[in-house]
């Protein structure tokens, strides 16, 4: 056997992840609705300034509490404003908050988790009771206290729920971390002088990235719960902007009036929940074959 | 005779595991106790012994993967057992380490050339990406790979081909040391043999020292300069390959040799069979580790640890009754040896 031998021939290549998430959509038909769902909400809140017939804070009074006509359709609040164009601009609020409160939660969340399950000792024994302490409150209770104590606005939900999601990415990092850390290509990296840093972000983050974003997919569908939660409460988007959640909670005083605006507001939480969880639930089953029904 | 490239003192590691909160009897395992040896520039020390033993923490505690509990470790004139963490990840350019397991060792997520190159990374040896290309690219002819594969991924090659790209990663950093931790037991014995050979190739061609980890005496035959034999944690004997293999002083050893298969159908055949399990290594004999195995043991043994002694040129064993032969298997005719 000489140096110059070739030992290349290859074992056969696999498909790509892109063909395997088409077949997969194509294989749920309930996902691809899902995602369909997703993208009109996403369209409608894109281009709100075209689609609602009615500026969403312009109020008349001598058109309050009416019942859905051709005119509006979910018919208008104790205000006079239009509901339907409410609903519309407070889609932007839920996808919003949606996205970016597990997003920031999954960067402060992840980094703690990987820090503590890399590092291990008495860092870990303080990121863990700290996390331990955040997820024994329930997320609506934790979210209710810290905005409470904040005050509501969408900068301060944003900061409401991405503290409560945090001790879920970083339990979830924490886990994920321990496992890859103890692979034997992280000793190699070691025994190669690989300098601890590169790997955490080359070899501990891109192995634990599935589940993280898993998780976010998920939360997500929360976020959007969460904050109409918030806002029905009083504690999240504050009035005159509209939010799926205050809309509900202006509908409550004129429900056997017009029930339609609690209707159409909570039809609408509902669908893009629904969705949120459906594609998250596939993204998981894609990501992760071994937890796949 | 050359200088010694890396010499082992007195290296020991103490594994303690506490129960509960912490509270309790914490059980202490002496994984590797009191290991010295020397290993010079060029040669390859095997380092073999049934698992468990602590072969492969001795090999992870010369290259401070694992802190060792004492002793120290001499490499180049450089005491790594007293660096501290940046001077010893400087010193790991020249010392490298082959891992058993061809699939677990390589990451998933990275491409061939990103593996093979982390080294090269980790120490800045490349200037340019072009450059970093063709160093990738050597190393891959190097060790018997096409440098057409260097953007696909571990997952599409076989056992024995990760092992060359384990390989090729090893000797990026151009390393005058390579710890080989069994790199050949995970793999089909067909292939074992070419790996084996790429690694003496390799040896020739660059100047490289191994200490080559296994755990049975057959494998390292072809490529060992010198042999240890280790048991629960402690080597009983070591000495240049001729003399062990011909004349073994230790009982272990040469159970360990007859079990090896013997390529002669015509040789007489005398299969020591051992009894029982290796003790477990929270809880080893007194007096003499082998004691409760061995077939010559006697009253002696159960009460006084023997230490290494010289047996022959270069040739040390830690036996009481160490001697060429010492189970007397040639002696004893028409004896079955399986006693």
């Amino acid at each position: 056997m000489t140096l110059a031998a070739d030992h290349t021939e290859l074992i056969a290549p696999e498909p790509s992840r892109l063909v395997i998430l088409r077949q997969v959509l194509l294989d749920r038909p309930s996902t691809m609705a899902a995602v369909a769902l997703i993208g009109v909400f996403v369209l409608i809140a894109t281009f709100a300034p075209l689609l609602a017939p009615y500026d969403p804070l312009a109020q008349s009074y001598i058109k309050i509490n009416r019942v859905p006509s051709a005119e509006h359709w979910l018919g208008t609040d104790q205000f006079g404003r239009d509901v339907l164009s409410r609903m519309i601009f407070g889609s932007r609020n839920s996808l919003i908050i949606g996205v970016l409160a597990p997003l920031l939660a999954a960067i402060i969340g992840t980094t703690l988790g990987v820090v503590a399950g890399f590092f291990g000792g008495v860092v870990d024994r303080i990121i863990s009771r700290l996390v331990d302490l955040l997820i024994s409150f329930p997320e609506l209770l934790l979210a209710i206290i810290i905005a409470a104590a904040l005050g509501g606005g969408f900068w301060n939900i944003v900061i409401v729920l991405a503290a409560a999601f945090v001790p879920n990415f970083a339990r979830v990092a924490r886990a994920q971390t321990m496992a890859v850390r103890a692979e034997p290509f992280v000793e190699a990296a070691v025994a190669s002088g690989v300098t601890t840093w590169r790997i955490i972000l080359r070899h501990i983050v891109p192995n634990i990235a599935a589940p993280i974003v898993v998780l976010m997919t998920l939360w997500t569908a929360s976020a959007i719960r969460l904050e109409a939660s918030l806002s029905f409460l009083g504690l999240g988007t504050q009035a005159p902007q509209p939010s799926w959640g205050n809309i509900i909670r202006d509908g409550l005083n004129n429900l056997f009036g017009s029930p339609w605006p609690v209707i159409g507001a909570g039809l609408a939480i509902t669908s893009v929940v629904l969705a949120f969880n459906l594609l998250g639930d596939t993204i998981r089953d894609v990501l992760d074959p071994e937890t796949s029904s | 005779m050359s200088e010694a490239l890396l010499s082992v003192t007195g290296l020991g590691k103490v594994f303690s595991a506490k129960a509960g909160l912490g509270l309790g009897r914490a059980s202490e395992v002496r994984a590797v106790d009191d290991v010295s040896f020397d290993i010079r520039r060029g040669e390859t020390l095997a380092l073999v012994g049934e698992s468990g033993c602590g072969k492969s923490t001795l090999g992870r505690l010369i290259l401070q993967l694992i802190q060792p509990s004492s002793g120290q470790v001499l490499f180049e004139g450089v005491s790594l057992t007293e660096l501290g963490a940046h001077p010893l990840r400087e010193m790991r350019r020249r010392m490298q380490m082959v891992f058993q397991d061809p699939f677990g060792s390589l990451s998933p997520r990275r491409s061939v050339a990103d593996i093979i190159a982390e080294p090269i990374d980790a120490f800045g040896l490349a200037t340019s990406r072009p450059a970093r290309r063709e160093l990738v690219a050597e190393l891959l002819k190097q060790v018997g790979l096409s440098a057409a594969i260097m953007d696909r991924y571990p997952r599409q090659f076989s056992g024995g081909q990760r092992q060359r790209i384990g390989i090729a990663r090893a000797i990026a950093a151009g390393p005058s040391f390579i710890v080989a931790d069994e790199p050949v037991s995970a793999l089909d014995v067909s292939v074992q043999a070419q790996v084996i050979n790429l690694l003496q190739d390799l040896q020739e061609s660059r100047g490289l020292t191994y200490l080559f980890i296994a755990h049975d005496l057959a494998v390292v035959r072809h490529i060992a300069t010198s042999v240890a034999v280790m048991y629960l944690g402690r080597i009983v004997e070591i000495g240049p390959k001729h003399e062990v293999y011909a004349r073994p002083h230790h009982p272990y050893t040469q159970a360990l040799l007859s079990a090896a298969p013997n390529p002669d159908p015509d040789a007489p055949r005398r299969q020591i069979v051992l009894r029982g399990d290796v003790p477990s290594p929270s809880n080893v004999p007194r007096g003499c580790a082998f004691n409760s195995r061995c077939p010559i043991a006697t009253a002696r043994c159960r009460e006084e640890r023997p230490e290494l002694r010289t047996v022959g040129a270069g040739h040390v064993a830690a036996c009481h009754y160490a001697g060429p032969n010492p189970i007397h298997l040639g002696e004893v005719s028409g004896m079955s040896a399986q006693a």
